[in-house]
């Protein structure tokens, strides 16, 4: 059963991952004079939108979703509805934090909020899409006592949504040195950082969990 | 500047740009144009009180050479140069607010100076351009007038000379030059591209008439001094490293050029020469040879009548081989003249590392209960390698001084010093020695007498994230100054830092708060049992935020949320206020949208809001005496400003005569002297008091100490600082009360986040790793005139006002809480000694490793300055520390 859990969890990942690289891809095609570095919000949309709709399709087409207990259709656009606003407001979230990191407040607001919105669908969307909009789901996961997660999603959310923060994170370090690189420009290190680090953790998440199968214990498994 | 400008384009006249070197100091820019050399970085620290020079200069070849030299301006002048000059009068330059006796004092004398004849030599320095720049940049609307003043001043001498001028003497020389530039933010000190440019025009008669475009070409600030030596026919200074301007004797016969350019460049030859053991290998000097010989080659032929074509020819390529060899020896100097003493680098740094291994061996020590340590420095004294490490080092010391070309600063010291230092270094290493054994064999004993368990446990012992964070943000700063960007940005590195810390609070509030039921009940039992939450002890010497503030359990729940939060927003804030750092210093700000001379109303309302802010904060802490000082004091300092014309009071419209406020700076001055003995008069007195009181006088009188540091800092910051100030202390105030005491972090944690905090507000007032930022009219708030030991003091608090305060709030936090450890007192001191001195330690041997870089002048040296004072600062910090922790100890083995 084990194996089972972690061969569907790795291929998921390596859809998602084949996803942001065609996303990358896709689009040099498409669009012209198309660069990561040059048109980069087009090259970031690109790759949260190929994301979210990989996710949305991966998890709750195939049912990886809990399961609802009403099958009401009011129900079904309710929860839709506050997955709507809550994805909203995790950008706003993110936007915020990231000005307080120092981001210029009204100068490039618009580069700031693209990469907000690039974090929130690497990690609110995929917590949207595994464990609903469900706050209390959320805080069980994501506290320290959470590392008990309840399945093998649960522990590959919380490591690629912290990768992708961290990724983020380190992704700012590049910014004050006087290189005078492209990809220096606010936002194009952050957001590839946090793409990085996403991958990274899309990558690490199946190894992690089967080198620590043995401590793993999913309770209500 | 019309005149100027007249002259410079169509006159007779040569116009350039001259590269100043960094420093961009008065000083060492003073010595650069009269010696031609290139000072060092430690002129910096010299600049405030300058020796006389005894380097080889322009001034005393020209008095020598029986010259009369009358100046008038700065008395860096006077001091560099004393009994140089056969008329002076100095002005001195630290009264940075003023900017128009500088100048008047110069310009007073002009009049009769010009229209006497019994002087060579005129040097005049204006200063008032500089000190615009320091108070309202490059931008302001003072400049103007002031450059027409000087145009005018230019235009008065130069009208003089040309009516002074005749025909049998040669014709005279005005230099118009400049130290040093001036930055985007009006200061100097740093090497940014406005800074190191300054003009450079001569004017004579003697120079042809131009007309048409003109474009100056760039030289070296050095240049000047071999060109005017030469000029005045006067020796070129031994150590120049300048070359002739060829421009300036374009018109000379040719053989006089070469005479000229022989002359400088054996005078280049001789020096690198002497202070390159390879110089016949180096470029220049093999070209100085050919170029040589090619100009005896040249002188035959001249003599000989020779005046064919060939000879113009063969002139022009000697001087073109002279100047190439010029170039190419003074660029060598240049290099060559960055000589590092390397045995008193290494002795210094050995000394260095070894306290520092010193201090990262005593960890398990130092952070132990006891929090005591034991340097076994006198049985290693008595043992065999003691002797012989010392014997060898002193015998290589001997080696070294004796061989070596003595050029060495440890060898000019009194030998029984340097020996002395030698056996210290070695007593410390075997002593050092002795405490790894030490350590290492207990770790060993203790592995093997508890077998693969221990092991086990001590692998579990796991860190926190905020633990993992602290460490590798230490670690990770302290790693980045190895790249000249993040010295520059350094202020980047620290407020990243802060803000994630922030965050990391936030979330471990957020799982105190937020804990799944069944965890929150267990939580409750075991605080419960907790004395923390005990309250009405009447003798408490803690704040409980619940008895201080009057808040229920759920508003303190929400209190202790929003205060990570609160702190993001006031850093957020508080970086907006002062842009520092290079790369965007130059952007908008505003602490320069607040100075200007438009928005005085909303500077006033920010600063009298700020100062309401510090009073409510401090006076928490204080008794009903120090609270009326400290109103008073605040007012005082309001005041002051008002005077000094930077704030308004609402009933005073007009601005009126700003005066240097001496009279209300002394008068906080004595209610910061006074809430500071009150302070000390109780921390003295809960020593003789029995132990029960004991630490409630103690913890009162610490924080009274605090007050006062708060209100002198308050009177020296600027008053667009003073929401700093006021950040500082509210989100000290809000931490203490609802975070640190909440969730029970260690004395180590909390003096890790104090240092951070503290560096980040270093950062937030304004400073930065570069000399410019320095504010040095702090140091004449209420002095009269320039007195050296408070000046350098006062601008040594108020540069290092955040650091120092939050040490001081670590210490008074520390010390009066009840529930800690007795040694969280020491350990905070270890910490803040171990978090000072190992960047220091590392950044020491990084610059040693990198003194060939490009920046090792503009960017590594100025942080070490940076570096060494606030190791200064923080040892005394430290002493103070241990003062009190020794006598809290004394006391309470005395109850």
């Amino acid at each position: 059963m084990w194996d089972v859990e972690i061969r569907g969890m790795t291929s998921a990942h390596a859809i998602i991952a084949a996803s942001i690289f065609m996303a990358t891809v896709i689009p040099v095609v498409l669009v012209d004079n198309f660069s990561v570095y040059g048109t980069h919000l087009v090259w970031l949309y690109s790759v949260a939108c190929s994301v979210a709709v990989v996710n949305i399709a991966v998890f709750w087409l195939l049912g990886i979703s809990p399961p609802t207990k009403k099958n009401t259709l009011n129900y079904k656009l309710s929860r839709l509805i506050r997955s709507c606003v809550y994805f909203v407001l995790s950008c706003l979230f993110f936007h915020a934090v990231v000005v307080l990191y120092g981001a210029p407040l009204i100068e490039s607001a618009l580069e700031t909020f693209s990469l907000a919105v690039l974090l929130s669908t690497l990690t609110t969307l995929r917590c949207l899409c595994i464990l609903g909009p469900n706050v209390q789901a959320w805080i069980r996961v994501f506290s320290r006592d959470g590392w008990v997660a309840m399945s093998v999603w649960d522990t590959s959310l919380q490591i690629t949504s912290s990768c992708s923060i961290v990724g983020a994170w380190f992704g700012a370090f590049p910014i004050p040195l006087d290189w005078d690189r492209p990809w220096q420009v606010w936002p194009i290190s952050c957001s590839l950082g946090a793409t990085g680090g996403f991958l990274t953790g899309l990558l690490a998440a199946p190894l992690w969990i089967r080198w620590h199968r043995k401590q793993l214990t999913y309770k209500l498994k | 500047m019309p005149f100027t400008r007249q002259i410079v384009e169509e006159g007779s006249s040569h116009g350039f740009i001259a590269k100043a070197r960094a420093p961009t100091v008065t000083m060492p820019r003073i010595k650069a144009l009269t010696t031609g050399s290139i000072p060092g970085f430690i002129d910096v620290v010299m600049n405030l009180n300058s020796p006389a020079l005894l380097e080889d200069n322009l001034i005393r070849q020209a008095k020598d050479a029986g010259k009369r030299i009358v100046f008038y301006g700065d008395d860096t002048w006077v001091r560099l140069f004393p009994r140089h000059f056969t008329e002076h009068d100095g002005t001195t330059s630290f009264f940075v607010s003023d900017y128009t006796e500088v100048d008047n004092n110069v310009t007073r004398h002009l009049d009769s100076t010009l229209k006497r004849a019994d002087w060579d030599v005129l040097i005049l320095h204006y200063l008032g351009l500089d000190h615009i720049g320091h108070i309202s940049g490059p931008h302001s609307a003072l400049i103007g007038p002031k450059l027409l003043e000087m145009d005018d001043i230019i235009k008065k001498i130069h009208t003089s000379l040309t009516a002074r001028e005749s025909e049998d003497a040669p014709p005279d020389l005005l230099v118009l030059c400049s130290d040093h530039g001036m930055s985007e933010t009006g200061s100097h000190g740093g090497s940014s591209e406005p800074e190191v440019s300054t003009p450079l025009v001569l004017i004579s008669l003697a120079f042809p008439r131009k007309g048409g475009a003109f474009q100056p070409s760039t030289v070296e600030q050095v240049d000047l001094a071999p060109t005017l030596a030469l000029a005045l026919a006067l020796p070129i200074p031994r150590n120049s490293v300048g070359r002739l301007l060829p421009a300036v004797v374009e018109q000379a016969p040719l053989r006089e050029q070469l005479r000229l350019l022989h002359l400088n460049g054996h005078q280049l030859s001789s020096l690198l020469r002497d202070s390159n053991p390879t110089y016949q290998r180096q470029d220049g000097y093999e070209l100085f040879r050919v170029a040589e010989k090619a100009h005896g080659n040249w002188m035959k032929l001249y003599l000989e009548g020779n005046t064919s074509e060939v000879l113009g020819n063969l002139g022009r390529k000697v001087l073109k081989q002279y100047l190439e060899a010029l170039q190419s020896m003074s660029l060598a100097l240049s290099k060559q003249l960055g000589r590092y003493d390397m045995y008193s680098m290494i002795v210094g740094m050995g000394l260095i590392l070894e306290v520092l291994a010193l201090l990262l061996l005593a960890m398990p020590e130092a952070l132990g209960g006891a929090a005591c340590v034991d340097v076994p420095l006198a049985p290693a004294c008595l043992s065999l390698p003691f002797c012989l490490l010392g014997l060898l080092a002193c015998s290589t010391h001997v080696l070294m001084c004796t061989s070596a070309e003595a050029n060495c600063y440890f060898c000019s010291l009194p030998w029984p010093l340097a020996f002395s230092a030698l056996l210290f270094v070695a007593a410390l290493l075997c002593s050092l020695a002795a405490m790894a054994v030490c350590v290492l064999s207990l770790s060993l004993t203790f592995s093997l007498s508890l077998s693969p368990l221990s092991l086990q446990s001590s692998l579990d012992w796991t860190l926190s994230e905020l633990d993992i964070l602290l460490l590798t943000g230490t670690v990770g700063q302290t790693l980045s100054l190895g790249a000249s960007s993040f010295i520059e940005e350094e202020h980047q590195t620290w407020y990243f830092l802060l803000n994630t810390l922030c965050l990391a609070v936030f979330q471990d509030v957020c799982r105190k708060y937020f804990k799944e039921r069944r965890v929150l009940g267990e939580e409750r039992e075991e605080s419960s049992l907790l004395p923390s939450t005990t309250d009405g002890d009447p003798l408490r010497p803690s704040f409980s935020p619940a008895t201080e503030l009057g808040v229920s359990l759920g508003a303190e729940k929400w209190l202790a949320l929003t205060t990570p939060l609160l702190t993001l927003v006031c850093c957020r804030l508080l970086r907006s206020l002062n842009q520092t750092g290079v790369q965007w210093a130059h952007l908008p700000d505003l602490g320069h949208w607040l100075n200007n001379g438009e928005h005085k109303v909303f500077l006033s309302v920010l600063a009298v809001f700020s100062l309401l802010l510090i009073f409510l904060l401090v006076q928490r802490h204080c008794s009903l005496v120090s609270t009326i000082a400290l109103a008073l004091g605040l007012l005082g300092i309001y005041s002051y400003r008002a005077a000094v014309g930077s704030v308004l009071f609402p009933w005073q419209h007009t601005s009126r005569s700003i005066s240097k406020g001496t009279g209300e700076a002394r008068f906080v001055y004595v209610f910061v002297l006074g809430i500071l003995f009150t302070g000390v008069k109780d921390l003295l007195c809960s020593q003789v008091t029995a132990a029960g009181g004991g630490g409630h006088l103690r913890s009162r009188g610490l924080w009274e100490v605090y007050s006062g540091m708060v209100l002198l800092v308050a009177l020296l910051l600027r008053p667009h600082n003073l929401p700093t100030l006021a950040c500082c202390l509210l989100v000290q105030t809000l931490m203490v009360q609802f975070v640190w005491e909440r969730l029970r972090y260690d004395a180590a944690q909390i003096t890790i986040m104090h240092y951070w905090f503290g560096q980040a507000f270093f950062y937030f007032q304004g400073n930065s790793n570069n000399i410019a930022t320095v504010d040095i009219s702090v140091g004449f708030v209420g002095l009269e005139s320039y007195v050296e030991v408070p000046a350098v003091i006062l601008t040594a608090f108020c540069t290092y006002a955040g650091p120092v305060l939050w040490a001081c709030h670590l210490m008074c936090y520390l010390s009066s809480e009840r529930d800690r450890a007795a040694g969280a007192l020491s350990h905070g001191c270890y910490c803040l000694a171990v978090l000072r001195s190992v960047p220091a330690a590392l950044y020491v041997a990084l610059t040693t490793a990198l003194r060939y870089h490009l920046f090792i002048w503009s960017v590594f040296s100025p942080k070490l300055l940076y570096e060494a004072t606030h190791v200064l600062i923080a040892a005394a910090a430290c002493l103070i520390f241990t003062a009190v922790d020794h006598d809290h100890r004394e006391t309470e083995s005395d109850g």
